[in-house]
């Protein structure tokens, strides 16, 4: 039977910490080694980002909901709004810059214009968690499930 | 200028702005070390480093806001290099493909006196 856990913040940028936290709190009693739990916390952290911009397109227009699961073999967060569909796998993966010997100005400039931070949230998430769900249902809202699996060790 | 979780310090030296970053930057904060990357900018000053050794946190929020400074510098024919970054921002930095190896964006140093001597 896995351990589970639930919060429930304002949507704003101050309580991404909060989430941190509590996020942080879950991977640790899940056994899972610093490293891990500073990509939980990252991960929770782009997860809340995206939330507040695309979602609800501005802080304090409504609620998120965290919760965590401990079972065996995974650590699993998910993270819940009421804004409008956001699909993660809408967003492209950031295009990295090849500088290489590129001494022209104008053209380093144009692959720093083209360099997309913005989905950058979601390239770590799905680069630094096994796996990464999304669920939108009209009357529920968006549903972001995040899953890192845990080794065997991890168990405490 | 700074808050509880976030301190940011300018030291003006002969060709270059030393900026030393402390704390914990995402998203709720982001905007006050964007802040001051852009005065320095303002002023006139397109050689930056950041001292990033005391971050103990940084998300994408933050690498908007050095890839936005970056872009601006070398605008002017400069630069914004990295010093002494944490283990943390150094993770983040080469999980966004910011400092690989063969073609970084951010140069990388691991003291300050060769980042003041890259310039």
């Amino acid at each position: 039977m896995g351990k589970e856990e639930i919060l429930t913040v304002p949507g704003r940028y101050d309580q991404i910490q909060v989430i941190c936290q509590f996020v942080a709190a879950g991977a640790r009693e899940a056994g899972l080694e610093n490293d891990d739990v500073f990509h939980v916390e990252l991960c929770c952290d782009e997860a809340t980002t995206n939330i507040i911009e695309h979602a609800y397109g501005a802080e304090d227009v409504g609620p998120i909901i965290v919760t965590y699961e401990i079972t065996k073999e995974t650590y699993t967060v998910t993270l819940h709004d009421n804004g409008r569909p956001f699909v993660p796998d809408d967003v492209p993966e950031p295009k990295y810059p090849k500088i290489g010997s590129v001494s022209n100005g104008e053209a380093l400039d144009d692959i720093l214009n083209s360099l997309q931070i913005g989905g950058l949230g979601i390239y770590f998430m799905r680069k630094l968690m096994d796996e990464v769900y999304y669920t939108f249902n009209g009357v529920q809202g968006n549903s972001l499930v995040l899953v890192k699996n845990l080794a065997p060790e991890d168990h405490k | 200028m700074s808050s509880p979780q976030l301190s940011i310090a300018v030291e003006s030296m002969k060709r270059v702005e030393l900026i030393t970053v402390a704390g914990r930057i995402d998203s709720s904060n982001a905007s006050e070390l964007d802040d001051a990357l852009k005065e320095v900018i303002k002023s006139g000053k397109y050689n930056i480093i950041l001292n990033l050794n005391g971050v103990n946190y940084m998300s994408s929020a933050g690498l908007r806001a050095l890839v936005a400074a970056l872009r601006e510098c070398k605008k002017h024919r400069g630069d914004v290099v990295i010093s002494e970054p944490s283990q943390r921002v150094a993770e983040v930095l080469d999980l966004a493909g910011l400092t690989v190896a063969e073609a970084p964006l951010f140069k990388v140093y691991d003291k300050n006196m060769a980042a003041v001597g890259s310039f």
